[in-house]
């Protein structure tokens, strides 16, 4: 900036549209860049080319029928949306879920946590300008984890897996066995990705010290997840507040302190081998017995309000219910990870350029079906 | 250009806003009615047998067997269209491993997801966009029909309001074996269809004054 | 775990602090009079021993008669959270002081619960619709809304 000041040369502003169709807005994402030549000085994010109505149909369907629907709010991880919105009725109606079903709530969401982040390190390097090679090397682990929820529920995106008191099925079998074998297959698969990324001059040159989100911003905007902890707030839902039973498991919080786009990636890499480490806990301590309370398929909760968060992939997903005692809810409100996570954007591009614009937006790993919902 | 952090944006945004809708509502208004499969006239099997030609024959199979779709990707579906293009099920084995970014380089359009009214605009643009000859699949529930949110109040019922479709896939999402049958159906389709012209229907220079 | 803020416990401090703000307290949560929401979050936020400066959602919510609209905050020192609510008691063209000044991620919220909900943020800078088009008839999550 300071050699355009000197040579005091001055751009007409430019107004360059992306999206809402562009292979690199993940979805429907649609911005107004203002660019000084290359240099991104402001965008306004327009939103809304995905917004279905899920809040509103809710209220019109019953307690287990709203279900499917968080499936395909965030639809890279299905199995996080179906826990936090089984948590918050529980919470409601005063359930509670045996031993043997928690455990496979947790597994699932650990599992589904490891199914999120592969495509999210995938999609960002998309972004960086590696066209689908790792990408692909990214989806290999996410079809090896796509068969084992087949095996669960027999879907492949979409799992409507977990119920209100529990999951829809009990485990097969050959669950457990297959977990175990696929765990130590991810590790090695997760150091050569980690070797081959962080020995590349190119990728650490576009990375290091790009968008950088400074923590106090990150707090005032209500930023979670693996973005908040990249900027180095210690933060997770799972420590902080426990919910079902992961107070029973030992991990690590992976932080770091710059909050640039390479902090993003390895804070991300790492809380993939910390998922890893929970499965490895977990899946030795399945108990047996019943999966699933002995919950009607329509409830009526009482009258009352409740809120239930939880660690979802990408931060703190959270479900506010207002109920009327009637069988539907009277009010749903989904606290939207990936529309909050996005409130810092416009400080983090301005200055970058185009190119930068899309690699830090890859970087916050957002769902459109999420933030429109 | 000095970054102000309390400038406002330099264009009037509430203007583009307003345009916006305007083009939303027009086009709500105007699509009520589904619109027919374009290829419909193929089941009049008579009239397609006679002006069948060798030339037709070539000209079909050189369209069928290099399609590429265009990236079309709104909702959910989409995860599913990354695995038919990924690593498993590899859709390159069927000639179309080129994702175009730019529907001017496509002829396919895989509408992989949930429609809204205020996407449809832009689905239509894109879709006006591409050159002929070109074709549609609709996948997934909400593409046919809307699927579960069918009833919401932003949603588009079925992608055949905006624009005409070949090829229906349903699913929800549907499994990539069925994305890559109906692709194979759509190649059947396109095998049928008639390239040349018919020569009846074409203005003959021979016959002066007759019409 | 986070734990809720005792309601007695805030009361007898913003009620002391503000007199007259608290309009009713429950045991989750704590009705504040709308005149008084952005001083009272602005002290919650900076006041040492409380520090709310986590914003985790904004929501609304129609009750026919009233129009709530609901804070969570969370103090990730503490590790405490509260609720604070607010109501509009009309229905034609509520409105709510706004929170941008305070949290930069009340922006897009406030904005969706305008667009959804039909209540106006005073001194919000940039309010307009978010989801819907601009020229969309009514607001489509109150509960007399009909297509």
């Amino acid at each position: 900036m300071t050699t355009t000041q000197e040579l005091t040369l001055k751009t007409e502003p430019f107004i360059l549209n992306i999206g809402p169709m562009h292979p690199s807005t993940h979805g429907v994402f649609r911005m107004r860049a203002t660019l000084d030549g290359e240099v991104v000085t402001d965008i306004e994010p327009v939103f809304g080319y995905l917004h279905r109505g899920i809040e509103k149909l809710a209220e019109e369907r019953t307690y287990t029928g709203i279900i499917p629907f968080t499936d395909r709010l965030d639809y890279l991880s299905p199995m996080s949306n179906n826990l936090g919105y089984c948590l918050a009725v529980e919470k409601l109606a005063g359930v509670k879920v045996p031993e043997r079903g928690e455990y496979i709530r947790i597994i699932t969401a650990e599992l589904q946590r490891l199914a999120n982040h592969c495509v999210a390190i995938g999609a960002m390097f998309n972004d960086a300008g590696a066209y689908f090679t790792p990408f692909l090397y990214m989806f290999r682990n996410r079809e090896k984890i796509y068969d084992l929820f087949d095996m669960l529920c027999g879907q492949r995106v979409t799992y409507n897996y977990m119920r209100i008191g529990g999951v829809s099925q009990d485990l097969p079998e050959e669950f457990l066995p297959a977990v175990a074998k696929f765990l130590p297959q991810l590790k090695k698969f997760l150091d050569e990705y980690e070797f081959f990324v962080k020995q590349n001059e190119v990728f650490v040159a576009r990375s290091k010290g790009v968008g950088i989100l400074s923590k106090e911003l990150a707090i005032n905007c209500g930023i979670s997840g693996p973005v908040a902890r990249a900027s180095g707030i210690k933060h997770d839902l799972r420590r902080d507040d426990p919910y079902s039973i992961y107070d029973r498991f030992e991990f690590d919080i992976p932080t770091a302190e710059n909050g640039d786009c390479f902090d993003r990636f390895y804070v991300r890499v790492q809380e993939m081998r910390q998922s890893v480490r929970i499965l490895e806990q977990a899946i030795k301590q399945v108990p047996d017995g019943p999966f699933r309370a002995n919950v009607p398929q329509v409830i009526h909760p009482p009258a009352g309000e409740s809120y239930a968060h939880i660690e979802s992939p990408k931060g703190e997903l959270g479900y506010y219910i207002v109920s009327d005692g009637s069988i539907a809810p009277y009010r749903f409100h989904i606290r939207p990870t990936s529309l909050i996570n996005l409130g810092a954007l416009r400080n983090m591009v301005r200055g970058w350029k185009v190119a930068d614009l899309i690699f830090i937006f890859g970087s916050i790993d957002i769902t459109m079906g999420e933030v429109d919902r | 250009m000095e970054i102000d952090e309390n400038k406002d944006y330099i264009y009037d945004a509430h203007e583009l806003d307003v345009h916006e809708g305007q083009i939303i509502e027009k086009l709500k208004a105007n699509s009520q009615k589904s619109i027919p499969d374009p290829d419909g006239w193929l089941d009049e099997d008579i009239k397609r047998n006679i002006v069948l030609t060798s030339l037709d024959w070539v000209i079909d199979w050189a369209r069928r067997s290099s399609l590429w779709p265009v990236a079309c990707f709104p909702a959910c579906c989409a995860i599913e269209m990354m695995a038919v293009e990924g690593p498993r099920f590899d859709l390159s084995r069927f000639g179309m491993e080129i994702l175009r970014a730019s529907p001017r380089q496509a002829d396919l359009m895989i509408t992989a997801g949930t429609l809204t009214w205020k996407m449809a605009p832009n689905v239509q643009r894109i879709y006006n966009q591409m050159p002929d000859p070109k074709w549609v699949i609709a996948m997934g529930t909400c593409g046919i029909s809307g699927g579960i949110f069918r009833s919401g109040y932003n949603v588009v019922p079925g992608y055949n309001k905006i624009i005409p479709v070949d090829v229906y896939i349903p699913g929800c999402p549907p499994r990539p074996e069925a994305v890559i049958y109906g692709i194979q159906m759509l190649q059947k389709k396109i095998a049928k269809s008639k390239a040349v012209p018919d020569l009846n229907e074409l203005p003959n220079p021979l016959k002066k004054g007759k019409k | 775990m986070t734990t809720a803020l005792a309601a007695t416990e805030i009361v007898s401090q913003l009620s002391a602090q503000f007199p007259g703000a608290v309009e009713e307290a429950g045991t989750d949560a704590v009705l504040v009079k709308g005149e008084h929401l952005p001083a009272v979050v602005e002290y919650l936020k900076t006041a040492a021993g409380l520090k709310f400066d986590y914003l985790n959602f904004i929501t609304a919510v129609d009750y026919y008669s009233y129009f709530e609209v609901v804070y969570r905050l969370t103090s990730l020192e503490f590790n405490r959270y509260i609720v604070l609510k607010t109501r509009c008691y009309t229905r034609n063209k509520p409105s709510v002081l706004t929170l941008t000044g305070i949290y930069q991620g009340a922006d897009w919220q406030e904005r969706e619960i305008y667009d959804l909900m039909g209540i106006s943020f005073k001194g919000h800078k940039n309010l307009k619709r978010i989801f819907l088009w601009e020229g969309f008839d009514g607001h489509p999550l109150r509960k007399d809304w009909n297509r």
